[in-house]
């Protein structure tokens, strides 16, 4: 077990394109950490220059309490589970599973028996001595699992694993990954695109975007403080509603078309702002807001009416018990749901 | 009557495929068939009557003279010899052929080299400059080097293959990456990473080149005539006409023995390409990677 610290970390490719700038943060000793972000933010690259397949431009990283910044990935005591699984084709599931300890000349009794109870584990017993190919894409998935697990590594590090897998198999995954991680207690991190997966599995969120890390915190801290705009509209389905407005003299609120919006903007926020509610803090048929429904979506759950609202589109949210039809309506807002954000920095004020 | 029609016509295009299939086939067999057919007689009378289209009774005689009777100038050699010396070529420079492009492949494709690509062209233009271009400067290479009469001089000036590299090169390309990224943090280094990884995924590859390679250096004959003067180098290409079918002693050549040992030299080749044949349909069904 280890915690990870990453020192001023940055990569910049030689052609000059930084796909990380400059960032720190730690990932204290069993922690389940989600980079999560659009493609192309530089996630993946983040967690490969921690798994050591990509070099690190500037900065220090430490596994433990030393740096790593030169170990060959082998001798970083990481694991990895890659996207596309990334199984030895030609061997079976059980020399798979066991390469990486032949490699480390370890005992085959004892290779054996470890393969064996990551096996169980995951329930992949009967399949130990299969080819990749002639394995479903879930059980792939597992021995690119047990793979890492048998090493028993100081660090997991995953690589969008979930990603080719059909939605169902891919809740059940989800959930199967973070029972291993809670239970064998190793610190892992874990790089996705789909916000769904990062609030779910995460102990601590990171949320990147070009190449910067727009917030750091649990997946309840991101979704209700979020920082900047971006971590708004990001995490949360549907995102966050985003409208211009302005501040008066006494901190309320006017959107665009005139509308006051209960609530005060703090203390120190410039005269015009971007408002944000969550589509889940709206009551609608409630309240003194004039909106009106263009469309309907039915998610079974719930329902998304979608609108405009202060010149700007606007979506609700609101349970399968809640009424609705399309046409003029009224909204109230919950209290504590607005977000105020500086147009100019796009961070929270 | 509405399905006859289509039916008809299916039947019709079979038959002219099959026309097509067996007139091709005749054509491709008749020389060999009538190669084993002569063999069946004795010297003087294909020397007299030429081609012949019934079996004789020497079949069995010029077999076994072909392959086991002393000849040649020094009455050393025999068909036998000659046939270990063609496989010795030939899979010496089918391996030889395979182990060399593989690594340079795997150099070109796995490894960030300055001027990787430069290199890889640089071996690709070689195609430009085949054996007979070179032979000059080859020869006087190996000459020097006192390579002459022996298996390396006739091997190894011949295995560097710009074809081979190619071929491997655009099938390392298409292995996933990941897989190379997973075998270092599974702690496998380079050279575990080439034969546990890779090579056992490229066999497929490895057994198609075989097939090509093996049957190219089998059928090698200028650069043998040319590197080995000790008739105990002769390759069963070349000693067909240079031992059995030499007019020493104003005696008429041995044309039954030489059609004899033509077959046999046709054999290896055949075998080669019906063994590895199940091993390519094999590796083209399953998708492996």
């Amino acid at each position: 077990m280890a915690q990870v610290t990453l020192e001023q970390l940055r990569k910049v490719y030689p052609n000059g394109n930084e796909a990380v700038q400059t960032c720190s943060f730690q990932i204290p000793d069993g922690e389940f950490v989600v980079l999560v972000g659009p493609s192309g933010c530089g996630k993946s690259t983040l967690l490969r220059m921690i798994a050591g397949l990509e070099e690190i431009s500037d900065g220090s990283l430490y596994i433990g309490d030393a740096v790593v910044n030169d170990v060959d990935p082998a001798d970083r005591n990481i694991a990895m589970v890659f996207q596309n699984y990334a199984l030895y084709p030609h061997m079976t599931v059980e020399r798979n599973m066991g390469y990486g300890l032949r490699n480390r000349g370890i005992p085959k009794a004892d290779i054996d028996a470890k393969v064996r109870e990551a096996a169980s584990m995951l329930n992949l017993t009967e399949y130990l001595d299969r080819r990749p190919s002639q394995l479903s894409g879930g059980q792939r998935q597992r021995v690119a699992m047990g793979r890492a697990i048998v090493r028993q590594p100081e660090l997991f590090l995953f690589d969008e694993p979930l990603s080719n897998l059909d939605a169902k198999l891919r809740n059940q995954m989800r959930i199967e990954i973070k029972a291993l991680q809670r239970r064998l207690g190793t610190t892992a991190v874990y790089v996705t695109h789909d916000q769904v997966e990062a609030m779910t599995m995460a102990d601590r969120i990171i949320v990147l975007n070009e190449g910067r890390i727009e917030q750091i915190g649990t997946p309840s801290d991101v979704y209700n403080h979020p920082e900047s705009t971006f971590v708004a509209s990001f995490i949360g389905a549907p995102p966050m509603n985003l409208m211009p407005a302005t501040v008066g003299a006494d901190q309320a609120i006017t959107l665009s078309d005139g509308t006051v919006l209960a609530g005060r903007a703090p203390e120190g926020a410039p005269g015009s702002v971007l408002v944000g509610v969550r589509p889940e803090d709206v009551l609608i048929g409630a309240g003194d807001i004039p909106f009106t429904i263009d469309i309907i979506e039915e998610l079974g759950a719930l329902r998304l009416l979608h609108g405009q609202l202060g010149g700007a589109p606007f979506s609700v949210s609101i349970g399968k018990d809640e009424q609705a039809q399309a046409g003029p309506s009224t909204i109230g807002l919950k209290p504590d749901a607005l977000h105020i954000f500086d147009p100019q920095t796009q961070r929270r004020v | 009557m509405t399905q006859t029609s289509p039916r008809r016509r299916i039947r019709w295009s079979t038959v002219s495929d099959h026309t097509i299939l067996t007139l091709g086939a005749i054509l491709m067999m008749a020389p060999p068939l009538l190669a084993f057919i002569s063999a069946s007689h004795d010297a003087v009378t294909i020397h007299r009557e030429g081609i012949q289209l019934g079996f004789g009774d020497q079949l069995g005689t010029n077999f076994r003279k072909a392959m086991f009777e002393k000849g040649g100038f020094t009455q050393t050699v025999d068909g036998t010899l000659m046939l270990i010396n063609s496989l010795i070529l030939g899979i010496g420079f089918a391996v030889g052929k395979i182990i060399i492009s593989m690594m340079a492949a795997y150099a070109i494709v796995y490894f960030r080299l300055r001027f990787a690509t430069l290199a890889f062209w640089m071996i690709f233009t070689t195609l430009l400059l085949p054996l007979e271009v070179r032979i000059l400067p080859s020869y006087e290479a190996i000459q020097r080097l006192g390579l002459t009469n022996t298996y390396t001089g006739l091997i190894v000036p011949l295995i560097a293959s710009a074809t081979g590299t190619f071929f491997f090169r655009q099938f390392f390309m298409s292995v996933p990456e990941e897989l190379a990224e997973a075998a270092r943090i599974d702690g496998a280094g380079p050279v575990k990473f080439f034969i546990d990884i890779l090579v056992p995924l490229s066999r497929t590859m490895i057994a198609a080149i075989f097939i090509i390679m093996f049957v190219f250096g089998w059928n090698q004959y200028l650069w043998p005539t040319l590197i080995t003067t000790d008739e105990s180098f002769f390759t069963l290409v070349r000693g067909i006409k240079q031992i059995v079918l030499s007019y020493t002693d104003a005696q008429i050549p041995e044309h039954g023995q030489a059609l004899a040992l033509a077959i046999i030299a046709m054999l290896p080749p055949v075998l080669i390409v019906v063994f590895f044949q199940n091993w390519f349909v094999k590796g083209l069904t399953e998708s492996d990677k």
